[in-house]
């Protein structure tokens, strides 16, 4: 008994340990600090102490013990924000329903994906873990920092909104309307399953409360009665925090005349922090979004994949920045993610929005869209110290990040970079004879969004 | 910096309201004679030239160089500060062959059957497909368009970006025979068969493939038997395929093959070596930089790009930005391509991440400019800044690999190409999207 008394202390001393989202200090000196929300600073050190950035300024001395970086001639940037990631998802999407609000991403984090790694080489830490497209109103998403090698709770980002999926469109409508044969099948279908289902979540609240109140009240005379119950229902209630505004919703959405017509939905309902993801004709109703303080979240130079980003263009960003629309550019691919910086670049090409702005849309503005911005999203003191050190200005192309920083600890550093990355060795993987490959995947792939889903359709198209 | 951004932006905001009450679709092009002036001149195949002067004639260059007086004939094109480079080369894309690829009546790029030497890419190249113009302003002013499906896909097409058919557009019809060999290592975890039937099955197709060669080489032979004595002779019946096949094993149109691992490269490499008289290059090499030696030895150029994820779980996260550069520096001639349709332009930034990750810039400027030239027979036409050649060239602002430098004017064939494109015109006309003529 004794025994399995300390085996079970020392198994939560280790999960503990295991678990504790370590942070870190260090002091980088004399570096361009580029702190997105108050200018680029020359010469300037940045000392992050216990996870947090303690103090921004000049000649500033490294507390005993605290590991000093020169950074002279280097630029410091805050960590790499992506809205819109399926890195390290365990899966992806739940196509079996329109409606699955129910699900989330929580329990679907990899944190062995070597992945991780490669992403915090590109300057990435902090990324939104999505559900796909397949579904009107999808899963839930999970907020994690690159905190690679901890564990799924290790990743979490403490404090970030809750977040949802939501998916317009041809992804939708394909995989439920073509290849399950309900609705929805057209976009107009796509309105009347949300609308049905904030509805009937209204519906649901109000006899579950009536019938909790009852039942309180039941329970407190201890006698009459009992009331009929309505069931608690986990889908439901997900909707209804989202019309309490508790969840931030993001949407899959390709077209202007969907894009307007979630907002017309949105604004019947009261909801108010929105993101529309890819929004790719977002352009066509800049003034409508920037009026309604609906954000966007776009790739920078991705179309014609699909006819519904056909008429679309690499100026979007651009556009939605000058009409004063809340933009970020995302990956929603793996490969993309590792050059972040240099899709944000392509922002000042197109369009000539100012480096700094366009620099907001990989670090301020998707911290923003996902409620994190009070911790992350520039180099200020008191917020978490992600940061990362570029060997040059970060939208050049020539600029390689050098460290990573996560809460102050470092992740990354290129001086100290070996090949073998994998923390989690799957037995049986034998690269050598040049089977097993990994699947490369290139910024040329169609959106990972539909991952999943396509086995599915397949299938029903089969059949 | 910012001071300059913010007046930039007032600029664009002015031209863009001009440029909507103007609402012309396309505007024309220019032709003549032209003089751009005071430019650094990086022609890649000779020394870079300062304060230098290009002169245009027609559809071709008439002058490099820095000590010449221009006379009043010439439009003069003050490029002082500015660069001008040979345009670049696509070595590897869709583009005129698929306009949206998740829309199958609109892709052209895949045949039915096995051995289709005689598709040619030229035939479905769509001179009015919306990506060319966004693709040409960037400074991408020639791609190799090529077709995908079978054990041989067909010719792909050397092909300017502008004009308003295949013929006025093609630099070459046969730019080369793109070939898929089977894998003798199956196809990844999904890939059920084992390892007998694997070897089997690519035995089968191997043949398959030296059998239709074989055919082509008695084709071939009795064709050119006939064609230097068709005295008493009867004239074989013509075949298309095996016609078709006749410029490939002459060696005067190259082969690409596609193949990406160690062993697929070697696997290419073997089967190459077997064939006499042809040229070779292999499309994809992803892990080139790991047979890099081989590659050199065997004497195959290689069509290859850099923004992809590593290949293997335990490799280095930069190799892939690294393997055009290893490459080179074992002695592969390496073009850097988009291997991409709508956003062909992006090879630019893929030759940006070699040139960054160890191949430098001047040799990334090769790989998509004169080694794809070279590679597809080209290189007397386009690929780099001298005399005689066409006249394919972009005017920048600075380096073109970085992603803040401007591409500021596009020649191509002597065409001073309007800087528009469906990108650049919903830009014009959104960007204010509300503003009206009072």
């Amino acid at each position: 008994m004794k025994k399995l008394l300390t085996l079970c202390v020392m198994a939560v001393t280790f999960v503990v340990t295991v678990h504790a989202q370590e942070k870190g200090s260090v002091l980088i000196k004399n570096a361009t600090v580029i702190t997105v929300t108050n200018g680029d600073l020359e010469n300037t050190d940045v000392l992050i102490r216990d996870g947090v950035i303690e103090n921004i300024g000049k000649d500033l001395n490294a507390p005993r013990g605290v590991e000093t970086v020169d950074a002279t001639g280097k630029f410091v940037m805050p960590g790499i924000i992506d809205a819109h990631s399926h890195l390290n998802g365990v899966d992806i999407n739940e196509a079996r329903n329109p409606v699955t609000a129910e699900v989330t991403m929580e329990e679907s984090v990899d944190p062995n994906e070597v992945g991780i790694y490669h992403a915090l080489a590109g300057g990435a830490t902090t990324i939104h873990l999505m559900h796909g497209s397949a579904n009107v109103i999808g899963g839930q998403g999970e907020t994690l920092k690159l905190r690679y090698g901890t564990t799924q709770d290790g990743m979490r980002f403490e404090g970030a909104k809750r977040t949802i999926k939501f998916a317009l469109g041809e992804n939708p409508t394909r995989v439920h309307g073509q290849g399950n044969g309900i609705q929805p099948r057209t976009r107009m279908g796509v309105e009347q399953v949300v609308r049905n289902h904030f509805d009937e979540a209204l519906d649901y609240k109000r006899k579950r409360e009536a019938y909790l109140e009852v039942k309180a009240e039941y329970d407190r005379r201890g006698r009459g009665t009992p009331p009929v119950p309505v069931a608690e229902n986990l889908r439901y209630e997900v909707l209804n925090d989202i019309i309490e505004g508790e969840i931030y919703v993001h949407c899959h959405s390709y077209r202007a005349d969907e894009i307007l017509m979630l907002m017309r939905v949105f604004n019947d309902y009261g909801i108010k922090n929105y993101t529309f993801q890819h929004a790719n004709e977002a352009f066509k109703v800049a003034p409508e979004l920037a009026k309604n303080g609906a954000m966007t979240s776009v790739f920078s130079d991705w179309w014609a994949y699909k006819f519904e980003v056909y008429y679309s263009t690499a100026y979007n960003a651009s556009i939605l920045n000058a009409n004063g629309v809340i933009n970020s550019i995302n990956s929603d691919n793996n490969q993309l993610l590792r050059t972040l910086n240099h899709e944000a670049a392509k922002v000042v090409r197109y369009g000539n929005t100012t480096v700094n702005d366009a620099i907001k849309m990989i670090t301020l503005h998707p911290a923003m869209q996902l409620g994190i911005d009070d911790y992350v999203g520039s180099i200020e003191e008191g917020k978490h110290g992600d940061v990362v050190v570029w060997s040059g200005h970060p939208l050049s192309i020539y600029s390689i990040a050098e460290m990573t920083f996560v809460d102050g600890k470092k992740y990354f550093d290129r001086s100290n970079d070996p090949d073998d990355m994998r923390i989690d060795i799957n037995p049986g993987t034998d690269f050598e004879d040049g089977a097993n490959f990994r699947e490369i995947v290139t910024r040329r792939d169609e959106d990972a969004c539909l991952q999943d889903a396509f086995i599915l359709m397949q299938n029903n198209t089969q059949n | 910096m910012k001071k300059l951004n913010i007046f930039v932006v007032a600029i664009a905001l002015l031209f863009g309201l001009t440029a909507t009450t103007q609402a012309q679709i396309t505007e024309k092009p220019e032709y003549g004679k032209f003089a751009i002036t005071g430019a650094t001149i990086h022609t890649v195949t000779n020394e870079t030239i300062e304060d230098g002067v290009i002169l245009i004639e027609g559809e071709k260059i008439a002058y490099v160089g820095n000590n010449i007086r221009v006379t009043g004939d010439y439009k003069r094109i003050d490029a002082t500060g500015k660069h001008v480079y040979p345009g670049f080369i696509d070595g590897w894309t869709g583009l005129g062959l698929v306009e949206i690829s998740a829309v199958p009546v609109t892709v052209d790029d895949a045949e039915v059957g096995q051995f289709n030497p005689n598709m040619y890419a030229f035939t479905a190249f769509n001179p009015h497909s919306a990506a060319i113009p966004v693709t040409r302003v960037s400074g991408v002013t020639t791609v190799l368009a090529k077709p995908r499906s079978g054990s041989i896909s067909g010719k792909a097409a050397v092909m300017d970006l502008w004009g308003y058919s295949p013929d006025s557009m093609a630099v070459k019809k046969s730019g080369a025979l793109v070939m898929n060999l089977p894998s003798s290592t199956g196809g990844g975890w999904w890939d059920n068969r084992s390892e007998e039937e694997i070897k089997k099955q690519y035995d089968r197709q191997i043949k398959e493939i030296n059998d239709f060669i074989s055919k082509a080489r008695f084709y071939d032979n009795m064709m050119k038997a006939y064609e230097s004595d068709p005295s008493g002779k009867t004239k074989p019946d013509h075949d298309p395929r095996m016609e078709a096949m006749r410029e490939v094993l002459s060696g005067d149109v190259p082969v690409i093959i596609t193949a990406n691992s160690e062993q697929e490269i070697l696997d290419a490499i073997e089967w190459a070596g077997q064939q006499e008289g042809m040229n070779f290059i292999l499309a994809g090499a992803n892990e080139g930089w790991r047979v890099a030696d081989e590659i050199a030895e065997a004497g195959m150029g290689v069509l290859t790009t850099t923004l992809y994820t590593p290949s293997r779980d335990y490799d280095n996260y930069q190799r892939p930005y690294q393997n055009p550069g290893l490459m080179a520096e074992a002695g592969v001639k390496v073009a850097i391509v988009s291997d991409d349709t709508e956003n062909s332009r992006n090879t630019t930034f893929e030759a940006g991440y070699a040139a960054a990750y160890g191949m430098g810039t001047e040799e990334a400027l090769k790989a998509v400019t004169i080694n794809p030239a070279e590679m597809f027979g080209v290189a007397d036409k386009i690929g780099s800044l001298e005399e005689g050649k066409q006249a394919n060239l972009f005017i920048s602002d600075g380096d073109p690999f970085e992603p803040l430098t401007n591409i500021e004017q596009v020649f191509i064939k002597g065409f001073k190409i309007p800087m528009q494109s469906r990108h650049s015109q919903l830009y014009d006309e959104f960007l204010d999207r509300d503003a009206v003529n009072k």
